[in-house]
């Protein structure tokens, strides 16, 4: 048994619950800590320029590996710029790890240099959270953690250590438990076979059936299952934005993204339909519209979540099921297959002719300007062209966001990342670093705005200290233009606060300074051909700069207050 | 409606704060709340009454739940169960007043536990509205100073909330 300090044993415990990257950010109470890091090679340490992308960085790379991301920071405004990214993992249910550095034991309660409450400051945005506070409790609250963290639903979750505990001088002999049991946290299991019978037997009599599937199935890796289960029933399927490439987008059988953003069969076919299952989701209010007593009311809504508190929470279900995503589907299927019951074909039909109906309409339909403007839309089915539709596309939040989610087409889980709950700008880029260096020889993307992009720039340092090849793909419309489009919608156009043409840097001798490659592009006719160019570079950081029309709209867009039937389909088109 | 909802938690630092805190982040009401360590040192029980409709209530037992320092917990207002909440009232007890305050005390079963020229102290024990009823008894103005501890409750019968 070796005799290890506080700051050795933590990170010979992250060593034995096998992470090999983390993300930190060193300072006055966690040196102790980064000296341990130094004398070993087992885990890496990404040194970021800000912490708030310590944790996105973890984030991506836990959304894009289905592994926990691990993050140390120091005491004070370490832990504090921690916070955003620990409340975006926390919002999507990401498993994530966060160690943050406090002042001595001693010191605690004395606003002390560089002390913050980080186990009450960080309590309303993670899953659990401990003070260490004695270092040979390191190694079991290691291993807590993490069970936490990773299990169940998941959810970051912060360990505090005071100084003291990590002393090289105090030392202690080191064993990680290999098992858990904590009698105070249960993991929900299997989903009751009485309630799956029940949702099977309803999905068999339905008439206008719809499937409705979120984060839960790709967190719960349950994609696969999902699939066999869509493609034997011959139902139509909508993920969220949280949930897309949990299904392929290049399927017959899905109507695309559903909700404020969702296209217009998506939305319709849940309005309409008769039963919906629901899996993995929870009813947010980017789905459900504002109104929930207006969704989906001819619907029996069949339920599935591993978190019981997700269940009925906004819109209450006639089939609760509690359990893991694939339990759930792997009793479902087992069930459907040994019984001989048939879906309702006949009536399946007519629905598949309702639904292919509003397929016509083409919500999603790109109008190109004459004058040689690139529309944002263009930019992302290109961007879908040249990547083959296989890049991890991280994007950051607003209106590129929207068309990253609604064009790209996702085919696999984990390709698509993304803050959905928390709607964190400045979370991509640092994002695209987690899952490059996850996956070095893949191409992740960062689909991004000048007005989010401009929140978590100063990674570009840390892009070339790693030599991590992301491509930065800017649609530059020089406003930020969700604000602006609300502004356009329901305020009269008055823009205030949401236009800064005037101030913007050149982001193309930006990156160059960083020594990155820039590329500006303006114009359609080159759209194509510099973007190739971008994407070849596959060895370097390439920031793209697309002028893209700054008077485009995302579209459909739900209106407020009405039901999934009721969207804006275009600058003068409602439904 | 009334609920009563009594829960064992970890008897860990903090853990009193993550259910204070649930409840003000999701904006529930607490009424009142009592908590202490139980017979197992390990585990504190925490008794507190809010309240909302069936939806609201499951939604916070859903959640309570789902804190991890949360052991196990019951809604005693579910089924037959025994309340009590105990009050340290001081009240102005000068000439005629205090007969007719021992004898209010003696008719609630209350007992006087400190008593100076002016004042007594009175403890009184029973369930929240019967120490409300006390209160309107004594009427507002010799009341000088109320304590009150706060529901706690067990179930009628063989049911236990253990471990």
């Amino acid at each position: 048994m070796d005799q290890l300090s506080g700051g050795e044993a933590l990170i010979r415990a992250l060593h034995d619950e096998g992470v090999d990257i983390i993300f930190g950010y060193p300072g006055g109470a966690v040196l102790h800590i980064y000296d341990a890091i130094f004398n070993q090679d087992k885990v890496e340490h990404i040194l970021v320029r800000h912490e708030q992308a310590a944790t996105h960085a973890a984030d991506g790379y836990a959304r894009g590996t289905g592994k926990p991301g691990v993050v140390l920071v120091t005491s004070g405004p370490g832990a504090t710029n921690a916070i955003t990214g620990i409340a975006t993992a926390y919002m999507d249910s990401i498993p994530m790890v966060v160690i943050s550095g406090q002042v001595e034991s001693r010191m605690i309660g004395s606003d002390g240099f560089q002390e913050t409450d980080m186990v009450g400051v960080s309590r309303p945005v993670v899953k659990h959270s401990f003070m260490v506070q004695n270092p040979a409790d390191i190694p079991m609250v290691v291993k807590k953690a993490f069970h936490i963290a990773t299990t169940g639903r998941p959810g970051p979750v912060v360990i505090d250590i005071p100084k003291d505990i990590t002393d090289p001088k105090i030392k202690f002999d080191y064993e990680y438990p290999r098992e858990i049991k904590m009698r105070s946290y249960a993991i929900p299991d299997k989903g009751h076979s009485g309630q799956i019978k029940k949702a099977v037997d309803a999905l068999m009599t339905a008439k206008r059936p719809m499937i409705y599937t979120g984060g839960g199935v790709i967190q719960g890796n349950g994609s696969e299952l999902l699939a066999k289960l869509v493609r034997k029933l011959g139902f139509p399927i909508t993920n969220t934005l949280m949930g897309l490439g949990a299904y392929p987008a290049s399927d017959q059988q899905f109507l695309g993204m559903l909700g404020m953003h969702g296209t217009y069969e998506a939305n319709m076919a849940m309005h309409y339909c008769d039963v919906l299952l629901a899996i993995g989701v929870r009813f947010d209010d980017r789905v459900t519209n504002s109104d929930v007593t207006k969704f989906c009311p001819d619907a029996t809504i069949l339920h599935v979540d591993i978190d019981p508190a997700s269940i009925s929470k906004t819109v209450a279900a006639d089939v609760p099921i509690v359990g893991s995503v694939t339990s759930v589907l792997k009793e479902a299927l087992a069930q459907i297959q040994s019984s001989n019951q048939k879906v309702d074909e006949n009536s399946l039909k007519v629905w598949w002719d309702q639904i292919n109906q509003w397929r016509e309409k083409d919500s999603l339909h790109v109008t190109h300007c004459e004058d040689g403007t690139i529309k944002p839309q263009q930019v992302i089915q290109t961007v879908h062209e040249i990547t083959k539709g296989d890049a991890f596309v991280s994007s950051d939040v607003g209106q590129h966001q929207m068309f990253a989610a609604q064009y790209y087409g996702f085919d696999k889980p984990r390709r698509w990342i993304n803050s959905g709950g928390l709607g964190t700008m400045g979370f991509g880029f640092p994002a695209a670093m987690g899952v490059q260096l996850a996956f070095p020889d893949a191409i992740s993307v960062c689909i991004t705005g000048e007005g989010s992009f401009q929140m978590n720039l100063q990674e570009l340092a840390t892009c070339m200290q790693y030599q991590l090849p992301i491509k930065i793909i800017c649609l530059n419309n020089q406003a930020l233009g969700m604000v602006k489009q609300w502004q356009d919608m329901q305020y009269g156009g008055r823009h205030s606060h949401s236009t800064y043409a005037e101030s913007l840097p050149d982001f193309k001798k930006l990156a160059e300074s960083y020594g990155h490659v820039g590329i500006k592009i303006g114009k359609v006719s080159e759209l194509h051909s510099k973007l190739t160019e971008a994407f070849a570079l596959k060895d370097k950081l390439v920031f793209v700069d697309v002028m893209v029309d700054p008077e485009e709209h995302v579209y459909p867009m739900a209106i407020k207050g009405g039901a999934m039937k009721d969207m804006i389909l275009s600058k003068s088109e409602r439904t | 409606m009334r609920h009563i909802i009594s829960v064992l938690m970890e008897n860990e630092p903090g853990a009193l704060s993550r259910v204070v805190g649930l409840f003000s982040q999701r904006n529930y009401n607490i009424d009142s709340l009592t908590v202490a360590p139980t017979e197992d040192q390990s585990l504190s029980r925490l008794t507190l009454t809010t309240s909302g409709d069936d939806r609201r209530i499951e939604q916070i037992t859903k959640h309570l739940n789902k804190l991890v320092d949360v052991v196990k917990l019951v809604d005693l207002t579910e089924g037959a169960h025994i309340e009590r909440e105990l009050m340290l009232i001081k009240v102005k007890a000068v000439g005629a007043q205090r007969t007719e305050v021992k004898r209010a005390t003696d008719i609630f079963r209350g007992q006087i536990v400190d008593l100076t020229n002016n004042v007594f102290s009175i403890q009184l024990t029973g369930t929240s509205d019967k120490l409300d009823a006390f209160i309107a008894a004594l009427g507002e103005s010799v009341v000088l100073e109320v304590a009150r501890t706060g529901v706690s409750g067990i179930s009628r019968g063989e049911k236990v909330l253990a471990l």
